[in-house]
């Protein structure tokens, strides 16, 4: 037990030092009397003995300290001693405490704020057991996968080895109706297996079983643990009870857990069975592409030999559904397996990496400047610091003593930008784009705060070390004699290159805030292909069996649509299948009668519109050739169809497509194709997002389409601001059913805006990022410079004195201070050429190195530095010789 | 021969060996190895009072306030079971190592 003997030991000392110090001091006196009284026993006289004795003991309190400082102890109340000094310390200079702790509160509490939100998205395994093993599958080959189709899940379900469980699914949002008001869930549509994939059991009730995924099976429905608090008040026996959802009644056979998080879908209150058709008819939805698939490796298979296995597989599927793979693009090329994690992280990958490097830039300003603040404080402290040399301390002992002080500077720093993180993570949620996944587990935790004390910690050590050094290389003794003037030399070299540091980093926060400030601009004021502007959308979601035939279901949207025309302040009005840039992307394949029926058998994939008669009027998508779609457009009519423009120019090139025809989803209908007449020629509409063009796009008349949509997008031009008819729209469409849903109700302007939520995002924290660089490099700037002028005011006072006139010395200050600019200014163009790498996927129609950006901001940094030293140049101008001089 | 300290690390073990053969208080151990060393060790009481402490605190010795047999108080240190313990071990350690040394020079002459 020596350890604990020792801590014992050495606590008791800690706790009752005045005792261990008279026990101490006693057993030396002692020890000298013994010596004396053996002396004296020896036939020396007394003065003899005590002469004798105090040369065999040396210096008694040498002694008395030697064994006073043996013990761990010591350490604990030498640093004790430390950081009340520190304190005292810091509480004399006020200005340069708080200065210095604001500064590094910013700089932390930014890393820390956005290091709690890259976390779990980039770092943190996800909230499932043994995560690492969750896999998502995807078609294709290389890169970019597509969505998995019914047959392949289950034939890759009974085939392989490798996973422990697989799951198949896809959106749901059934429509939720009884005593109280209609709404819209969202959720999921999942395979048997799916909560088994994931690992997580229910608080209530049961998972899904086989006996629940089956064609035509009973109608059950998984609640998550909001959902029933919120709209069933947390009701224990839920389970068992039915609920109305669609038009169905559902029984509710479990409750997730309330932490349980769905990666797969966010947004998710209530999971149904997937039910598909095992008979696999080909030209089925079973072999449409549009399931997501998620598997868990078996314990030992790594993803290569998964994906290998896969590989093995392929043939064995290509053969197996041959015919109903035709039907939809052919049989899969490839299997890409990514890890969960990897797949739901890539889209937001690059603008969190490039965030978290911004953040590190500011973290690094701030240290260079209270490093700057500690090195003119250590310039200030020379005569302190060599006083305490000469009486005997130690520079070991002085270096601790530095050290101490920056780490409680940058500690207390730390502590208050723990507070700046719990604010500022609260604005990053706030902006954050909705893509963004796992925003919910985004807060301040136990890992956040570790993160932050770690941060502050080494902040601490590296500030202190270089005006520590520079207090241990200087030869102090010469410091006893002489002020802090003259000596300060070195310090101003390394305060120069830290300003110069500080200079080169803001450059690259603001080259990069520029960048993405013109790529926002660019895409902005591209064209969407129509007007944005007094255009309200929402969508409406009729999906109760009372419209289960098609007639009946056109016949409810053609009169929600007349009622909605007839509110006033709508110019006109009209559906559609799909809204731009609302995240949506409904795709269906297309073929062209003049490539002949060898082609038939690729189909090329473009976008699909079913509209009404006034789309595009309401939304003034300009029309290159022919007609619009018109009242006389019915399901009885001939078939119609529109193509855009970039489909027109790339099949016909430069003769007309209008009267040529073109079939629409038809692989397998034999000889008889329902053919549609090419109508018109629409401009180029972005869908996906506005850096994307050039999209294939086809429109139809939504009555023409094999089915009814039931979910469609209402949008109306208004004659004044949209977004205060959406009331009366609403009502309009309740008129017709008051039990219909309508949901994302947003303008136009809004959806463009949203559509780059991640680029405006990334901007928004480079802007603020880039700010803040920017300011403390100038006070950075002008620290140095107006430190070196004070330095220096008797040199200019003998300058002034011997004839040179204020502009010169101007100047001379000016001159000095912009030098130090432009190397800055050189080495941040050498790192930005470098990080704006990171920026490259979010930047759009501008190089990285775009000299207009470049330009801009050099102009910037070189007015903010000017006026940075004009300050204490002007100082510097106003010096009075005859003052200066006569101080000395 | 003149005075010489006691050789590195073996401080530790006089005092141990010192102490084995019954209680004593700082000044009668710096002593009792200079007699026993016939004067060849000489013990610095600052080395020493410090080797007391972290004998004390391994747990090896133990200390308590006595009065001594010239009715003064002082601070008496006694060797604990597992200060004899250690004191086994140092001794037997040395000794190896000491032999060893012996054979070396031997083999060299």
């Amino acid at each position: 037990m020596p350890f604990a003997r020792t801590f014992a030991r050495g606590l008791r000392t800690l706790f009752g030092r005045d005792a261990a110090d008279r026990d101490v001091s006693e057993e030396v006196r002692q020890y000298f009397e013994d010596a004396v009284a053996e002396r004296i026993a020896h036939g020396a006289t007394p003065e003899e003995a005590r002469r004798a004795a105090r040369e065999e003991l040396g210096n008694a309190t040498l002694v008395r300290e030697q064994v006073r400082s043996y013990g761990w102890e010591n350490v604990v109340e030498d640093t004790w001693a430390d950081v009340r000094f520190a304190a005292r310390q810091l509480r004399k200079q006020p200005g340069f405490a708080v200065t210095a702790i604001l500064v590094l509160a910013l700089g932390i509490g930014a890393t820390t704020a956005i290091f709690s939100a890259v976390n779990p998205i980039l770092f943190e395994t996800l909230p499932y057991p043994q995560a690492k093993q969750l896999m998502m599958v995807w078609e294709g080959k290389g890169g970019g996968g597509r969505m998995v189709n019914f047959a392949t899940f289950r034939g890759i379900s009974e085939q392989s080895r490798s996973f422990a469980a697989l799951a198949a699914m896809k959106p749901w949002q059934p429509t939720l109706t009884g005593p109280t008001q209609p709404e819209r869930f969202e959720g999921q549509r999942v395979s048997a297996d799916y909560f088994r994939v994931l690992g997580i059991a229910p608080a209530l009730g049961r998972v899904f079983q086989a006996a629940d995924d089956l064609y035509h099976g009973p109608n059950v429905v998984i609640l998550s643990h909001r959902v029933w608090q919120q709209r069933f008040r947390s009701d224990p026996a839920i389970v068992g009870q039915a609920i109305t959802l669609d038009d169905n009644p559902f029984t509710v056979i479990g409750v997730m857990p309330a932490g349980f998080e769905d990666v797969l879908a966010a947004q998710a209150q209530v999971w149904a069975p997937l039910q598909y058709d095992p008979a696999l008819n080909p030209m089925s939805r079973e072999f449409g592409h549009h399931l997501r698939m998620v598997a868990r490796l078996r314990a030992g298979v790594t993803r290569g030999a998964a994906a290998a296995e896969l590989e093995t597989i392929r043939p064995r599927l290509a053969q197996m559904y041959a015919k109903g793979y035709d039907t939809a693009g052919g049989p899969p090329e490839g299997f890409v397996v990514d890890s969960l994690q990897a797949d739901i992280t890539q889209d937001v990958r690059p603008a969190l990496l490039a965030v978290l490097a911004a953040v590190l830039l500011v973290l690094l300003i701030a240290c260079v400047n209270v490093t700057n603040l500690l090195l003119a404080r250590g310039a200030q402290r020379r005569g302190e610091l060599a006083m305490r040399v000469a009486l005997g301390a130690a520079r070991g002992r002085l270096l601790r003593q530095l050290t101490t002080e920056s780490l409680l500077v940058s500690l207390l720093g730390g502590a208050l930008g723990i507070a700046i993180a719990f604010y500022g993570v609260r604005a990053l949620v706030a902006l954050a784009p909705p893509e963004l996944p796992r925003l919910t587990a985004i807060r301040v935790d136990a890992p956040v705060f570790l993160f932050a004390l770690a941060i502050a910690t080494v902040v601490g050590l590296v500030i202190g070390i270089i005006p520590a050094l520079h207090v241990s290389r200087d030869n102090l003794q010469s410091g006893v004699q002489q002020t802090a003037r003259g000596a300060a030399a070195t310090h101003q070299t390394t305060r120069r290159a830290l300003v110069i540091a500080e200079v080169a980093l803001a450059l690259m926060l603001l080259v990069s805030a520029g960048l993405l400030l013109r790529s926002l601009q660019r895409l902005f004021s591209a064209d969407p292909g129509f007007d944005a502007s007094h255009v309200l959308t929402m969508e409406v979601d009729e999906a109760s069996h009372r419209y289960d035939k098609k007639p009946a279901r056109l016949e409810f949207f053609r009169q929600a649509l007349e009622a909605a025309r007839a509110v006033p302040g709508v110019e006109s009005a009209a559906f559609t299948s799909q809204l731009p840039l609302s995240g949506q992307s409904d795709v269906y394949g297309i073929y062209f009668e003049k490539d002949g029926p060898s082609s038939y058998k690729d189909e090329q994939p473009a976008l699909r519109y079913a509209v009404t008669p006034g789309y595009f009027e309401t939304m003034d998508i300009p029309v290159r050739r022919g007609r619009v779609f018109n009242e006389r457009d019915t399901a009885t009519s001939p078939r119609v169809a529109i193509i855009n423009e970039s489909l027109a120019r790339r099949e016909f090139g430069a003769s007309d497509p209008i009267g040529q025809r073109i079939c629409l989803r038809c692989n397998d209908a034999g000889p008889d194709r329902p053919w549609s007449v090419i109508v018109g020629v629409v401009a180029d509409v972005k869908q996906s997002s506005l850096a994307i063009g050039e999209e294939d796009a086809f429109y139809l008349p939504s009555a023409q389409w094999y089915w009814a949509d039931n979910t469609m997008s209402l949008v109306a031009r208004t004659r004044g601001g949209p977004a205060t008819l959406a009331p009366a729209m609403k009502s309009a469409v309740w008129k017709i059913d008051k039990d219909v849903p309508v949901v994302k109700v947003a303008t136009m302007d809004a959806l463009l805006q949203l559509s780059e939520a991640r680029r405006r995002f990334a901007l928004t924290v480079f802007a603020v990022f880039a700010l803040v660089g920017l300011v403390l490099a100038a006070t950075g700037l002008y620290g140095v410079l107006s430190g070196g002028v004070t330095e220096r005011l008797r040199e200019i006072g003998v300058r002034a004195a011997l004839g040179a006139s204020r502009s010169d010395i101007l100047a001379l200050i000016v001159r000095q201070g912009m030098r130090l600019t432009v190397i800055g200014l050189i080495l941040g163009l050498a790192g930005a050429a470098i990080t704006t790498r990171l920026l490259i996927t979010l930047l759009f129609g501008i190089s990285r190195l775009d000299p207009l950006t470049y330009g801009g901001v050099i102009a910037l940094l070189l007015a903010v530095s000017l006026v940075a030293c004009g300050l204490p140049a002007w100082r510097a101008a106003r010096v009075d010789p005859s003052i200066t001089l006569r101080a000395e | 021969m003149e005075n010489t300290d006691v050789i590195q690390g073996t401080l530790d073990m006089l005092i141990l060996k010192t102490l084995s053969l019954g209680p004593m208080h700082g000044f009668g151990i710096g002593r009792r190895v200079e007699q026993i060393s016939r004067g060849v060790f000489k013990v610095n009481p600052g080395s020493l009072l410090v080797a007391l402490q972290r004998l004390e605190r391994a747990g090896w010795l133990e200390a308590e306030w006595r009065v001594s047999e010239n009715s003064r108080r002082a601070k008496f240190y006694s060797l604990t079971r597992a200060g004899r313990k250690q004191l086994e071990i140092e001794t037997a350690d040395w000794n190896r190592r000491a032999s060893a040394i012996a054979r070396l020079l031997k083999s060299e002459a």
